[in-house]
């Protein structure tokens, strides 16, 4: 199997703009090539594009805008973790040698349609996500004795790593009494406890080995890809203070990769709540059942930026499509030492976490440099 | 007659294969297990509410039917973990099927 590198990256600010789908996209994949002027969009084989956006042909559309006529051209939707789905597929394209070079961009606007499963009526009339966020965490919080306040550290935490990122949707920091004071949304959620819709976008090149050769000296591997489904809807997890797709999708990937959470320097946890990211950490592994928030203090009192460094979903903002691919940036710029201010010491390895519809499914990769 | 027909005229039912018997849920034309058809079990069902939580003054709840049907509902008393409760109303309003229990 033909070894797959991440070549090249580019990505615009989170940001609440009315721009067209069409104009959001272009932006990033136009930083992309802005950055690496040694690509050939000649040697572009396949052009991705992840969204959720109803409009059509996107993929067309973008390799047109971008000056490329690719073999492969579409859209991948997959509602939040769109974005490294379609990494997966620009993988398998290459791997399987079908392709050398895949653009992925991803992109979404503040108001996509893709924040709403209309399908699952389950949720009777409860469809919005903040419903199964505050199922999940009051679940959460009454089998571990976990308080609001303590929920309340994995947002603080998050905008003040966000402050770091020059992309996030808003550099204001928050404390726990900011986050127990926001609007109260349900009795288990509040504004600061949620990620946000924005606009956004966020593209990244993924080559084989031999075409990376001609774009990067500091070339950072995909080696492990694990994704699990476990359903479409909501109401057929059997537990709702854990995770089941994420854990069964990180342990394929660290099975591929040949790496154990303790080799992981750095991760991208999807926090669309401040619930997700320590449930995630648990059913990754990354601590035992009930401790995740644990690690979240511990990492938050020391200023250790190791768990979501550009702030993850809370912090940054949440362009559906793009989230996926601008988690895979971050680490991409972690473990080539260009994380600037958000720099976590002597990341080799890294892990990204997305997830959709509620940890229905999930996608994790490991990345090294 | 399907489950969002009967569920349009205020009836809960549970859809059931007619082949391997086993709860089809969510509802379907066909069974998830052996593509059987399905047919639509009436009766007054006892559920349990296995997690709620409330939004201004309305509860809501994951109820839990025959160990397989999930749905989300509104309660009008506290709820209680494990509380057996019936669909007292249900159907479809704008799109959205609705569920109440007591």
């Amino acid at each position: 199997m033909v070894k797959v590198v991440i070549a090249a990256y580019g990505i615009t600010p989170f940001t609440k703009d009315d721009q067209k789908i069409e104009s959001v996209l272009l932006k990033s994949a136009k930083n992309l090539f802005d950055n690496n002027p040694k690509i050939n969009r000649n040697d572009i084989d396949a052009v991705l594009v992840s969204t959720n956006s109803n409009s059509k042909y996107l993929s067309p559309i973008l390799s047109e805008m971008a000056g490329i006529q690719p073999k492969i051209a579409h859209s991948v939707e997959s509602l939040c973790n769109s974005g490294t789905n379609a990494i997966v597929s620009a993988y398998s394209y290459i791997a399987s040698g079908l392709a050398d070079m895949v653009l992925i961009s991803g992109a979404e606007r503040y108001d996509s349609p893709g924040q709403i499963l209309e399908w699952d009526n389950s949720r009777g009339e409860f469809k919005h996500p903040i419903f199964w966020a505050s199922i999940f965490t009051k679940s959460y919080k009454r089998e571990f004795s976990i308080s609001d306040e303590d929920l309340a550290i994995v947002s603080v935490k998050n905008h003040k790593q966000a402050k770091e990122n020059p992309n996030a949707l808003t550099m204001d920091t928050c404390t726990v009494q900011d986050v127990m004071n926001s609007k109260k949304l349900t009795d288990d959620l509040r504004v600061l406890n949620c990620s946000r819709p924005c606009t956004g976008s966020a593209s990244i090149l993924l080559a084989s080995e031999e075409a990376a050769k001609k774009i990067t000296d500091m070339p950072v591997w995909i080696t492990g890809i694990g994704q699990k489904t476990i359903s479409a809807g909501f109401t057929k997890h059997a537990s709702f203070s854990s995770m089941e797709s994420t854990k069964l999708a990180g342990q394929t990937a660290l099975k591929m990769a040949n790496h154990n959470t303790e080799d992981i320097d750095v991760v991208e946890i999807h926090d669309a709540f401040s619930v997700c990211e320590p449930i995630a950490l648990e059913s990754l592994g990354f601590s035992s059942t009930g401790d995740g928030i644990g690690i979240v203090k511990a990492l938050h009192e020391t200023d250790n930026f190791k768990i979501n460094p550009r702030g993850g979903l809370i912090g940054s903002g949440h362009p559906l499509g793009a989230t996926g691919i601008a988690q895979t940036i971050e680490i991409t710029q972690q473990l080539q030492s260009n994380a600037g201010n958000r720099q976590v010491d002597s990341a080799k390895v890294g892990l990204v976490h997305n997830m959709s519809a509620a940890a229905t499914s999930s996608t994790v990769l490991v990345l090294e440099k | 007659m399907s489950f969002e027909s009967e569920l349009s005229q205020g009836q809960f039912c549970i859809p059931e294969c007619t082949v391997c018997k086993k709860i089809v849920w969510p509802d379907s034309d066909f069974c998830n297990h052996c593509f059987g058809p399905v047919s639509l079990k009436k009766g007054d069902f006892k559920g349990k509410i296995i997690e709620f939580s409330r939004q201004n003054e309305e509860y809501f709840c994951v109820v839990e039917f025959e160990g397989v049907v999930k749905v989300i509902a509104k309660i009008s008393e506290i709820p209680k973990i494990n509380q057996i409760v019936k669909i007292s109303k249900c159907g479809i309003s704008n799109g959205n099927h609705f569920f109440y229990v007591n």
